[in-house]
Order: C-alpha cells, then sequence, then structure tokens
C-alpha cells in the first residue's frame, strides 16, 4: 500500500502565554511512500518525526493537507478504520494479558464479516508468533518477558490483523547496543516476509542508514531531504543533513576560495571551478582523509585511537569550531605520533561546501 | 537467635506492644466476654460460662432489626457508591475544562463534619408542622403526596439512611478512582483504539483490569465501613435508633454497652463477636473473588 502525503501541516496551540503562535511541529510535508518499501522518519528529538507518524496513524489530525492510502484519501476516517499498526516506543502491552491475549485482541475486535472463531484467532496468533520467533512465549504476561522479546511481541500485536501499514515510534530506543543491532536486522526480515509498507521513526541515524529503503531527513517540522541511504549520505543538500549522518561525524571547518582555490586556513586544498572570492563552510566526511606527508592540509595531532580494521586520527584545526575532529583512514598506515601536527590529502568527493548563511550546498568541481 | 535476629526484633518492639495492648489483647478480651455470662463490670464478676450471650443476642428481636438494616445498608451502599464513583470519576477525567473544580465540588462532603451533612439531610427531608422539606415540596410541585422521610415508613428512612451514606462515602471513592484512572497510561488507550476496540471494550478490557486493585482497595474498605455504620443513622435519626428501627449492629453493641446504667458488657461483646466474624467472612470472600479478577 502507497502512503501519499500531501501538503500536511500539524500545528499545536501554544501554552506558553507570552507567545502566542502556534507551534508547527510538521510543515507543509509532501512526500511518498512506495508500496512495500521500508521508510525511516530521520531527525533530532523534537522535530516532529512522531507527530508526522501519528499523524498517518490518525491519532492525531492534520491541520492543513491531506493524507492517502493508496488510492483512498483517509484523512478523516478514524485510526481504527484505517488499518494500520503502530508499536509504541514503550510498546504499550497490556500488562494484565497474555502475549497470546495481547496478540489476539486487535482480531477480537473485528466485526460482522471479518468475525473470527476462537479456533482462527489462535491459528493467527501462532503464525505471526512463529514469525516474530516468539512462538514459546505465548502464555507468559509481558513483565515476564526481556526488552527485547516484549518489542517482538509489540510487532506481532501490530502484524496480526494483516495492517496495510506498519508504523515503528522509535522501535530499538529501549535496546540494549548488541540487542538493537539484531531486532533491526529483524525488523527488516519482517518487513521483507511480509511486505507490508512500514515507516519508522528515530532519531538513530546509523539504525535508519542500516535498514531503510528510504530515509525522510527531518529539522523543525520541515522535510531536508528524501532518498535512499547512501545517497543522502553522499549528496547531502545542506550542513544540517551533512552533520546529522555518519558516524562519526563530518569535520566542519571554516574555508574561503580565492582565483578559483579552495583554502582552509593558509593551506591551499585545491581548485575549484567557483569564480568569486567567497567565505563557505567546508565539511569533509572522516573517510574523505588520505594521509600524506606532503599533503596539502595540515592538522593538530590530538591522538590516535587504534579500532582493528581502522585507524582514528583525532584532529584540531584553527578554523574548525569544534574541539576534535575524526579521520578515518586505514589501519595499514601508520601515524607519527611524535610530530605535533599531520598532513593529509583530501579526496574531493567527499569535501563539501556550503553557504556560510544559509547552511545550503554549494556544488563544485575539484580540477 | 543471632544479633541481626534480635535487632530485628529491637526494632520491631514499639509497634508490636502497641498492637498487643491495643489490638490483640481487646480483641481477645471481648471473646472472653462474650462467652461469660452476665458480667458486670462494677464488680468484675460472672455467673457462668457458656454460649447463652450468643443464643441471646440472637433471639433479640432489636439485634435482628440491627443485622437486618446493616445487611440492606450494605448490600445497597456499596456497590452503588463504587459504581456511582467509577461513572463520576470517568466523567471527570474525560473532561479537561472545569475539572478541578468539579474535583472540589466533590471532595467537599468528605472534609465536613458528619453531624453537619446530617442537618443538611434533616433540612432536605425533615418534615415538622412548619415546613414539609425541601424534598417533599419537590414532590408536591410535581403533584405527589408527602412522604414523612424521618419518621415514616421503614422504607423511606432507609432510603434516606443509604442516601446519606453513599452520598458521605462517595468523595473519598471518587478521589482514589480519578488518580487511579489518570495513571493508566495513554499509550494503551491509543493501542487499543488503533486495533478497532470499542470504548465499552476498552473500559471493560483495558480501564478496569487497570483500575482493578484501587477498586478492590475501596471495595474492601467499603464493605468493612458499611458494617461499622453507625454514626450516619444517628445523625438521621438521633439517638434512640431502637424505636426508629434503623439500629444497625455497632449501633445494638453501643446501646448494649452504656444503656440502663451498667449496659450489659456480655452481649455487647457477643454482638461485636457476630459482627467481627460478618465481616471476616465477606472479606474472604472478597479475597478470593479478587484472585481471579484484581490484576497487580
Amino acid at each position: 500500500m502507497k502512503v501519499v502525503l500531501q501538503n500536511v501541516t500539524k500545528k499545536f496551540p501554544s501554552r506558553n502565554k507570552k507567545e502566542k503562535a502556534d507551534v508547527i511541529a510538521v510543515n507543509n510535508f509532501s512526500f511518498e511512500i512506495p508500496d512495500g518499501k521500508l521508510i525511516g522518519l530521520l531527525g533530532p528529538s523534537g522535530c516532529g518525526k512522531s507527530t508526522a507518524l501519528n499523524l498517518i496513524s490518525g491519532l492525531q489530525k492534520p491541520t492543513e493537507g491531506k493524507i492517502f492510502f493508496g488510492d483512498d484519501d483517509i484523512t478523516k476516517v478514524p485510526p481504527e478504520k484505517r488499518g494500520v499498526g503502530l508499536v509504541f516506543q514503550n510498546y504499550a502491552l497490556y500488562p494484565h494479558l497474555t502475549v497470546k491475549q495481547n496478540i489476539t485482541f486487535p482480531l477480537e475486535n473485528l466485526k460482522g464479516k471479518e468475525k473470527l472463531t476462537k479456533a482462527q484467532m489462535n491459528e493467527k496468533a501462532e503464525e505471526i508468533a512463529k514469525l516474530v520467533q516468539i512462538d514459546g512465549l505465548l502464555d507468559r504476561k509481558p513483565s515476564e518477558l526481556s526488552g527485547g522479546q516484549q518489542q517482538r511481541v509489540a510487532i506481532a500485536r501490530a502484524l496480526v490483523k494483516m495492517p496495510r501499514v506498519l508504523l515503528l515510534d522509535e522501535p530499538l530506543s529501549n535496546l540494549d547496543a548488541r540487542l538493537r543491532l539484531q531486532t533491526r536486522e529483524e525488523i527488516k526480515r519482517i518487513q521483507n516476509e511480509t511486505k507490508i509498507t512500514t515507516v519508522f521513526v528515530t532519531h538513530d541515524q546509523e539504525e535508519a542508514m542500516s535498514i531503510s529503503d528510504m530515509i525522510v531527513v527531518m529539522k523543525d517540522g520541515i522535510i531536508q531531504q528524501i532518498g535512499n541511504p547512501q545517497d543522502v549520505y553522499d549528496e547531502p543538500v545542506n550542513l544540517f543533513v551533512a552533520k546529522f549522518l555518519g558516524t562519526p561525524p563530518i569535520g566542519v571547518y571554516e574555508g574561503r576560495t580565492e582565483n578559483g582555490k579552495l583554502y582552509i586556513g593558509n593551506d591551499c586544498i585545491f581548485d575549484v571551478n567557483v569564480k568569486e572570492n567567497k567565505e563557505f563552510t567546508v565539511a569533509i566526511r572522516p573517510e574523505g582523509y588520505a594521509l600524506n606527508e606532503n599533503g596539502t592540509f595540515e592538522c593538530k595531532l590530538n591522538g590516535v585511537e587504534v579500532m582493528g580494521r581502522d585507524i582514528s586520527v583525532v584532529i584540531t584545526h584553527d578554523n574548525a569550531p569544534e574541539q576534535a575532529i575524526r579521520a578515518i583512514i586505514s589501519a595499514e598506515n601508520i601515524v607519527d605520533t611524535s610530530k605535533p601536527t599531520v598532513k593529509f590529502d583530501l579526496k574531493p568527493s567527499k569535501v563539501y561546501l556550503f553557504d556560510k548563511q544559509s547552511g545550503e550546498r554549494i556544488y563544485y568541481t575539484a580540477k | 537467635m543471632d544479633n541481626q535476629n534480635k535487632k530485628a526484633w529491637l526494632y520491631l518492639l514499639p509497634a508490636l506492644i502497641f498492637l498487643a495492648v491495643f489490638m490483640v489483647y481487646p480483641l481477645v478480651d471481648v471473646f472472653i466476654y462474650s462467652f461469660e455470662e452476665s458480667y458486670n463490670f462494677a464488680s468484675q464478676t460472672y455467673n457462668g460460662v457458656g454460649i447463652y450471650n450468643y443464643s441471646y443476642v440472637l433471639h433479640d428481636a432489636y439485634f435482628l432489626q440491627a443485622l437486618k438494616n446493616t445487611f440492606i445498608l450494605v448490600a445497597i451502599t456499596v456497590p452503588l457508591s463504587t459504581i456511582i464513583a467509577l461513572l463520576i470519576s470517568l466523567g471527570l477525567s474525560s473532561i479537561k475544562a472545569v475539572r478541578n473544580l468539579f474535583q472540589t465540588i466533590y471532595f467537599l462532603p468528605y472534609v465536613t463534619n458528619t453531624l453537619a451533612v446530617g442537618l443538611v439531610f434533616m433540612i432536605l427531608f425533615q418534615k415538622a408542622p412548619q415546613h414539609e422539606g425541601l424534598v417533599n415540596t419537590v414532590i408536591n410541585w410535581f403533584g405527589g403526596q408527602s412522604i414523612d422521610f424521618l419518621g415514616g415508613p421503614y422504607w423511606a428512612k432507609m432510603f434516606v439512611l443509604c442516601l446519606y451514606t453513599i452520598w458521605v462515602v462517595m468523595p473519598f471513592k471518587i478521589l482514589i478512582l480519578t488518580s487511579a484512572l489518570a495513571s493508566v497510561k495513554q499509550d494503551y488507550y491509543n493501542a487499543a483504539k488503533l486495533d478497532g476496540a470499542s470504548n465499552f471494550r476498552i473500559f471493560k478490557k483495558i480501564t478496569l483490569p487497570m483500575i482493578s486493585p484501587m477498586l478492590f482497595y475501596l471495595i474492601i474498605t467499603g464493605f468493612i465501613g458499611a458494617f461499622k455504620a453507625y454514626s450516619d443513622a444517628v445523625a438521621l435519626f438521633g439517638l434512640d435508633l431502637n424505636s426508629a428501627e434503623m439500629n444497625t449492629i455497632v449501633g445494638y453493641v453501643y446501646d448494649m454497652l452504656y444503656s440502663d446504667g451498667g449496659g450489659y458488657p456480655s452481649y455487647a461483646s457477643a454482638a461485636a463477636i457476630i459482627l467481627f466474624v460478618i465481616v471476616l467472612t465477606i472479606t474472604c470472600i472478597n479475597l478470593i473473588i479478587s484472585k481471579k479478577h484484581v490484576h497487580y
């Protein structure tokens, strides 16, 4: 089922007595989620991503705009008639019911033609439990399960009525690091098997990038960029997206162009096809550095972190506002830690220019 | 006994002494009194030991009246007050505006003196030569006959007593239930709503189980409180409850202790023990039922 948001805006009345203006949680959203894909809604806390999810689920009504499932306009359809399954951040499993009762709860609400017999419900519950691999736990109470198991039960409950759209609200934030890795693979597998259009919300860019077919990066209620994860990582449209994606984070420097050359501080990095002489924000991905004794870019060396496969070189620069920037190089390189500085060549494809005021990307080609 | 154990007992000692002196000893004492025939406080003497006291009390018309009154009171007020309190709490928790105002209004009877409330009920229901009472005025206005609520037929008096009891116990129940309802997380309701559960089903399957511990607490204390009712009847019908046919078991115990000068402590003890057994039985039944229906 394709999901389309058309100019959707959600405003909340301001509670602040001094400031009467409405709070705009979701601002003029338009995007289309293709059928059967897994979409990550990504952004820092408070950017309106959960609100966007609630708008799709119907728990909140948009102030303006329309929402479609396939060709049906469901903007005014109440949540229970939309056919969505929602997994809550804290799972919201009913504590007084067993796992099986939790899973069959949505089925018991079916009326009329769709009404199921007890045997059919049990069969469906067992089927879905097998899919999320909790078939041995059906008679337990939620309090007797681990976090990961509760998570699976929540997914099973959302899936059992075969929703047209599955929504996951920060599904992994209550799990520990190892379980998080495992569960996100699991979500991907379940989504692959069921082919249900899935939207999930997260503030963890790594999580979003690793399993999504498409990510939507948001900030302050406004969509920044939509695309497949690698494209968004490789070609960020503005400084916010560039900074938000990637671990370690992108290194940000103050730079300028002079006579067709790009400078950071006194170092001339390489020639660019920008004619005007202007100050820019220069951002360099950690993998954009190549160690070279005679390199064009000199930094202060703060230390070296060996991480097995890679080396992370911690550097500082007078023209970088951040205290420490990490450059990732292959472990085959040897960094001379006795020297106070280190020199790099920079890979032009990993060096981005942004407008100093607006943060918009400035496209260039290096010569 | 090791040192740790001794210390623990030492810390518990004040509470244990207090309990023993003020709770256990009187209970045992009353139990003994109830088997000592014609016990006299002044001379500390009795005529023999046996079950005569129980037999007397159980054949006393006043006690049987009190027993009947108490059971009617319990059977009507406990379920009614709990259900009405639940309905009001549900209403309160689904409105946002003027909620605090309503909460305050509902809570007022709780902080008002029982006898003052009794006075208000007098004004409402009292039939006197000069005036008919507010309720009768309303009845007359609709063309009905005046009813002597406080001195007339049994059902009318019982009606007023039940109404009064319900009104007095309600605020506390509303207070407990509104906070219990507020503690149920919104996510559960959202989840159930998304799954297409009707409002009634959400109430039955989610709200009720979630607040069941508090509800159960209210039912148990409600039963015990209603069985111990006495001051409410006095506030409405005065001290001579026997002649008003409105006595309760506790009222009967009180009368037996203090009537006719010295009183009849043996009969009073027997009646008190009977009440104790009734309350214990009902509470045990409650506990057994709760095992199945209360979710902690």
